[in-house]
């Protein structure tokens, strides 16, 4: 385990919160994501695991509860001043731009960085910084042979990778990814589950996943959530051990 | 590392495929031929074709500016004839009683006036999205058209007329005087030209290519850091100016504006022709106006069709919008667009 209790975690949630009229989607959800440690989050259909994503990337406001960034409260902050600030997300359903090139994907998405990325005199074409944001995100999300294809001719493994060089290409320090595995072939999992190792080294990483081997291998903290609320939270291990989580949702045999 | 390697070798070959792209754009000399063709041709004119032509230059202005909108950033408004009508009038009412107003003031004025109105628009429709967006700017724009249409501000329902052309003076010296046909048709060619190759710079702009990113995927652009309301009430007071400004040259042109403009039968048409041509494309908007403008004027031609079929003209428009949609979905750009990849590909 990788994890310093003494270290400011990079994001962390306190008792995030989240209705939808009667309904208690995330109830007071806290967690700590650090640098060099994967989180994963595990839960059944409708745990509340992607209205937690949205509400740490800005897409939606919390109830109640309070999110920081390093320490400093962005609660209140939209979801392009987050993303700006370095935290980068991925969707469950698969959104790119489909009709530009790989490379184009990427170099608008490092626009974004920029100090005026409505610039609008000099052609986005001959932007240095964005070129080169965008050709560093491909190349470590192992795409850069891919560059010059249109995105959306790609397979479904190709386009959720495509997806996160997207997020690499706004050089953020937190990756909040939802579902990244999610109709992959055996052999795109294994390259998937490579890149997220080498990711997790740089950057503070949550991971929803249903695929329960991949997040016991890649996991370094895995926290169970149902119907809104944290079941648990722990190492592998623990979680494995917890006759709670075995009850509650993993069933027998299964991550033993 | 290899795959380093890998990376800079693609990054040069992406760089080669840019200066490539850049050149072919810049060997598009297509627009500067239509552009000398427009200059040389008044000396052929007729009143009636010299008329025509001013309507087909207005149109394609109007056309390009609803371009931005719809084809380049997925606005699809249904109330840009109000732009193109407060511009008109604005021209008309900002006119002294006494004599020829300057142009120097009166097209700020008008290009000022649909910005303005633009602004509010924008900023309270821009709130909602696709078939409600179409709605509420659909709304705006009657709004503006019952104001002028049921008040005494432009004249009522007859309009009013415009007793001076505008003019540009120094002095006693006339450097523009729009009275003068030439001079009328060379400020509209050269406000063509402007807005053609403005919109052509802007969409290779960064801001163009956020513009375009927000047509495919506003949630992605949103993740990515971009503050996506923004960028398109920029594109959306852009575009309505530019409405404006075409309201201008309409004033100038016919000397007298009435509540039609701001019709929407006019948003409809202009829309039209922006799907005519081919969305997403600058030259396809030049061709939607020019296109739907010409077909329009041999339909009402009872010279050309019969008095019967003149009569019915919306009948037969009806049919070849239906046809069109049906058998060209992509407009004409999209003929051109096929041939030339057919071949090689």
């Amino acid at each position: 385990m990788t994890t310093d209790a003494t270290t400011l975690p990079t994001l962390r949630a306190q008792e995030l919160t989240r209705r939808f009229g009667g309904l208690v989607a995330v109830d007071r959800v806290s967690l700590d994501l650090r640098l060099q440690e994967l989180h994963a989050v595990i839960g059944t259909n409708g745990a509340g695991k992607s209205t937690l994503i949205n509400m740490l990337s800005g897409e939606i406001p919390a109830s109640a509860g309070s999110v920081q960034l390093d320490g400093a409260d962005i609660t209140a902050w939209s979801q392009p001043r987050r993303a700006r600030a370095g935290v980068g997300r991925s969707y469950q359903r698969t959104t790119i731009f489909p009709e530009f090139t790989v490379f184009e994907n990427c170099r608008l998405s490092a626009q974004a960085m920029l100090q005026r990325p409505w610039s609008v005199w000099r052609s986005a074409d001959r932007c240095g910084y964005s070129t080169d944001a965008a050709m560093a995100a491909l190349t470590d999300a192992g795409l850069a042979e891919a560059a010059q294809r249109v995105a959306g001719t790609m397979s479904h493994g190709q386009k959720r990778q495509l997806e996160i060089a997207m997020c690499l290409a706004t050089r953020p320090r937190v990756l909040l990814l939802d579902e990244p595995l999610a109709g992959m072939g055996a052999e795109e999992t294994e390259r998937m589950l490579e890149l997220l190792d080498a990711l997790k080294e740089t950057h503070a990483v949550l991971l929803v996943e249903h695929d329960m081997d991949a997040v016991f291998r890649a996991a370094d903290r895995i926290t169970v959530m149902v119907n809104g609320a944290v079941l648990a939270s722990g190492t592998p291990e623990q979680i494995r051990a917890s006759a709670e989580v075995r009850e509650a949702y993993l069933g027998e045999g299964v991550g033993a | 590392m290899p795959s380093m390697r890998a990376g800079e070798e693609t990054l040069a070959s992406v760089r080669a495929v840019a200066r490539r792209t850049a050149a072919a754009r810049f060997g598009a000399w297509l627009p500067l031929v239509a552009a000398v063709a427009l200059i040389a041709l008044p000396s052929v004119l007729t009143p009636y074709t010299r008329d025509l032509v001013m309507t087909l230059i207005i149109y394609a202005i109007f056309a390009l500016s609803l371009e931005l909108l719809v084809g380049t950033t997925g606005l699809v408004s249904f109330g840009h004839a109000a732009f193109l009508g407060i511009g008109a009038y604005i021209t008309v009412l900002a006119t002294p009683a006494s004599g020829p107003g300057s142009i120097a003031v009166l097209l700020p004025l008008a290009v000022g006036g649909a910005a303005l109105y633009a602004l509010i628009v924008g900023a309270l429709s821009l709130r909602t999205r696709g078939v409600y967006f179409l709605m509420v700017t659909l709304a705006f724009a009657q709004m503006a058209f019952f104001v002028f249409h049921d008040t005494d501000v432009g004249g009522g329902s007859d309009g009013i007329y415009l007793y001076f052309r505008p003019v540009m003076a120094v002095g006693e010296h006339k450097l523009l005087d729009l009275d003068q046909w030439g001079q009328l048709y060379g400020l509209a060619v050269g406000m063509l030209i402007f807005t053609y190759a403005f919109l052509a710079l802007l969409r290779r702009s960064r801001f163009g290519h956020a513009l375009a990113g927000i047509r495919i995927n506003e949630q992605r652009m949103r993740a990515a850091g971009f503050r996506t309301y923004g960028y398109k009430l920029a594109a959306f007071v852009i575009g309505c100016a530019l409405a404006g400004m075409a309201g201008f040259l309409m004033a100038a042109k016919n000397g007298v504006v009435n509540p039609e403009l701001l019709s929407w039968h006019l948003s409809a048409e202009v829309l039209l022709m922006v799907i005519f041509g081919g969305l997403g494309s600058l030259r396809g908007a030049v061709i939607g106006a020019v296109g739907f403008t010409l077909l329009k004027e041999l339909y009402q031609s009872p010279g050309l069709v019969g008095t019967l079929a003149a009569d019915h003209w919306q009948l037969t428009m009806g049919i070849t919008i239906i046809l069109f949609v049906a058998f060209v979905p992509r407009g004409v750009i999209g003929i051109f667009r096929r041939l030339r990849t057919a071949p090689g590909s």
